[in-house]
């Protein structure tokens, strides 16, 4: 069994481009070009060299000593908090920046949940000198507010969503609908492995770097390419799925992925979209999310703001329904003492995202000899009110 | 024959009313198409609520949430109009976003639309070729027809392969938006409008968004077999007591 996505854009029942027809010429370009864009050398080039120069690639394999010690196994951490930006999501920014110039695109648009992807948004729009406007929602701006001072720094236009729930799920709505306003010179540079069909895929493939890097420098480190695991945090996917790109096809290599519990999945107040989720259409594709009996979306709950979303990307829902990842959930309470947990043992202060991967440990017991590669997708600074307020520091 | 093709064969210019069912209020559905039917309306789109209208500007998505707020659903929806063919014999469509009728079952919904007397579909965001995969038939069997969009940055190819797998009419996007976002055409619709006529297709054009008074109806219809009104609607019936939507009516086409 193959766990990429098919030529018609599937991952097994999940995929696919459910978009109106106001969309479809600038998905169909998209689609038609974005493989042959990224193979050719020039564009490889380009990209290779932003990552290593000013991202800051390769990111750091770490052996994490005195936390392998507290859960007697190897546990690696994949160093994403060290990139430019402080997360992951700039490696997809670079690529989607380059893909919209050679597209002839001069406006870009994202939505963001926590700022993130936001700032590596306008990061690069500033970089390429292209005009930015980041979609986010009324109680994410309020929540995140250095974030968004950041992304005003770097000259992007922050425009709040206000409607339905004002977080994510929304600022994605009206991303799409400024596509569908202004689909000539605007590229829609999604944050994460979700959307129509082709952005899953190809949000995987700039993220693809993180498990590219791992396989080389585990054999520096371990003198073998596959760990045993590899663990990831899950949003909509893009870390998780940059995490696990190389190894979808190697059974030898365990998949966990961990989502939000929120309050507990049984709370009201959760984002596990594995547990809690059905098939439906979400953003542009089939995949699973959390919605009413009626098909409505409903509201996702996480302490961490990257995770507040209802869906998960196809190639997720279709690890989840082939069995091929082991899903686990971890809670606000377990999220932010595995946090802290970090903090104490390496001197790591992770994103409140990344400490959900860091709870495995709560779920999940190791073989000593077992090599666990966790995904650190990025770092603590933009939580410190949260951990805060949580802690009572 | 499906009414909707009747309607089309008429020989004028054909006035279509998109509305929100469950708004303003969960139960004013039946009254809002009995006064559209009476006020000479010439096909009714009833809007099936969804949390996250993509193509939807603010009025609708408004209505929308207020509609789900109030109570809509698929199947209160359905409940609504079983006696409906009892009262009105316009032609009748339903507008929603897919995962709402995933969630019921496409067949079922199918076949709960035929039982109620609904003549045709307009589902956005269910790709053309989807469509014709895995629920054409189906749409068949039960007498429904299903209308796909084109846009102005629609291709001419892609024009013609929609014309062919469309057994109704075709709506056509005025322009690059979502719906209530702009109003008043100029040239470039005028161009696009002329451009299409141009085609021959099989299928009449009724043109939808931007439209919201008679000079707007009367630009949008002047290539086309007519043109639809939503935003502007729903407007009305949020600030207006239903029975006057005859005078909203009457304003647009005398």
């Amino acid at each position: 069994m193959s766990y990429n996505v098919n030529e018609k854009g599937y991952y097994g029942d999940f995929g696919g481009a459910f978009i109106p027809e106001m969309l479809y010429p600038n998905i169909e370009a998209l689609r038609q070009n974005y493989l042959n864009v990224m193979a050719e050398p020039e564009f490889q080039k380009e990209f290779n060299q932003l990552l290593k120069d000013y991202v800051g690639r390769p990111s750091p394999l770490y052996f994490a000593k005195r936390l392998s010690k507290k859960f007697n196994t190897k546990i690696y951490l994949k160093r994403e908090d060290l990139n430019h930006t402080g997360a992951h999501k700039v490696n997809n920014t670079i690529g989607q920046i380059l893909m919209a110039k050679r597209l002839g695109k001069t406006r870009i648009i994202a939505e963001t949940g926590a700022g993130q992807h936001g700032v590596a948004t306008a990061t690069v729009c500033a970089l390429m000198g292209l005009e930015c406007i980041v979609y986010m929602g009324e109680i994410d701006i309020a929540r995140q507010a250095p974030n968004v001072a950041r992304m005003k720094m770097l000259g992007a236009t922050v425009i709040p969503a206000t409607s339905g729930s004002k977080t994510l799920k929304d600022a994605t709505n009206e991303a799409i609908r400024d596509w569908i306003n202004n689909p000539k010179n605007t590229h829609y540079i999604i944050g994460s492995a979700i959307g129509p069909h082709p952005y899953p895929d190809m949000v995987t493939r700039f993220q693809s770097v993180i498990s590219e890097e791992i396989q080389w420098q585990l054999k520096e480190k371990e003198g073998r390419e596959h760990p045993d695991y590899v663990v990831a945090c899950i949003g909509g996917g893009s870390n998780a799925a940059g995490t696990y790109y190389h190894f979808l096809d190697h059974d030898d290599v365990g998949i966990i992925a961990v989502e939000a519990a929120g309050k507990g999945i049984q709370s009201g107040k959760s984002a596990a979209t594995s547990a809690l989720g059905k098939e439906g259409i979400i953003h542009g594709c089939k995949t699973l999310l959390m919605q009413t009996k009626d098909g409505q979306i409903t509201e996702p709950y996480s302490i961490s703001a990257g995770l507040d979303y209802p869906g998960v990307g196809p190639l997720h829902a279709h690890l989840y329904k082939t069995g091929r990842a082991e899903f686990y959930s971890a809670t606000d309470d377990e999220a932010m003492q595995a946090g802290l947990e970090l903090t104490k043992l390496e001197g790591i202060i992770p994103a409140i995202e990344t400490a959900h991967a860091l709870a495995v440990f709560t779920h999940k017991t190791f073989k000593p000899d077992d090599i666990v590669v966790i995904s650190l997708s990025g770092r603590g600074d933009k939580d410190l009110q949260n951990y805060i307020d949580y802690f009572n520091l | 024959m499906n009414r909707i093709h009747q309607k089309l064969q008429e020989d004028k210019k054909l006035l279509s009313i998109y509305f929100t069912a469950g708004y303003p209020n969960l139960n004013d559905t039946i009254t809002i198409i009995q006064n559209l039917e009476k006020s000479g309306v010439d096909l009714i789109e009833i809007g099936l609520p969804f949390s996250d209208p993509l193509a939807d500007g603010p009025t609708i998505q408004g209505s929308s949430t207020q509609a789900l707020k109030n109570g809509m659903t698929t199947e209160v929806l359905f409940n609504q109009l079983q006696d409906i063919r009892k009262s009105v014999s316009i032609p009748l469509i339903i507008m929603g976003y897919f995962n709402p009728i995933l969630q019921y079952g496409v067949v079922a919904f199918c076949e709960k639309c035929q039982e109620v007397g609904i003549d045709g579909l307009i589902i956005p965001d269910l790709p053309i070729d989807v469509f014709e995969e895995q629920y054409k038939t189906s749409f068949e069997k039960h007498g429904l027809i299903n209308v796909f969009l084109i846009t102005p940055q629609t291709s001419e190819q892609r024009i013609r392969y929609i014309d062919s797998m469309s057994n109704g009419f075709i709506y056509m996007v005025s322009s690059a938006s979502t719906t209530g976002a702009k109003s008043g055409f100029g040239e470039e619709q005028t161009n696009y409008f002329k451009r299409i006529a141009d085609m021959n297709l099989n299928n009449p054009q009724i043109v939808g968004f931007g439209i919201s008074n008679q000079e707007t109806f009367t630009q949008a219809t002047q290539y086309t077999k007519g043109a639809i009104i939503g935003s502007a609607f729903v407007k009305f019936i949020k600030n207006n007591p239903l029975g006057d939507i005859k005078n909203f009516i009457r304003s647009i086409i005398g």
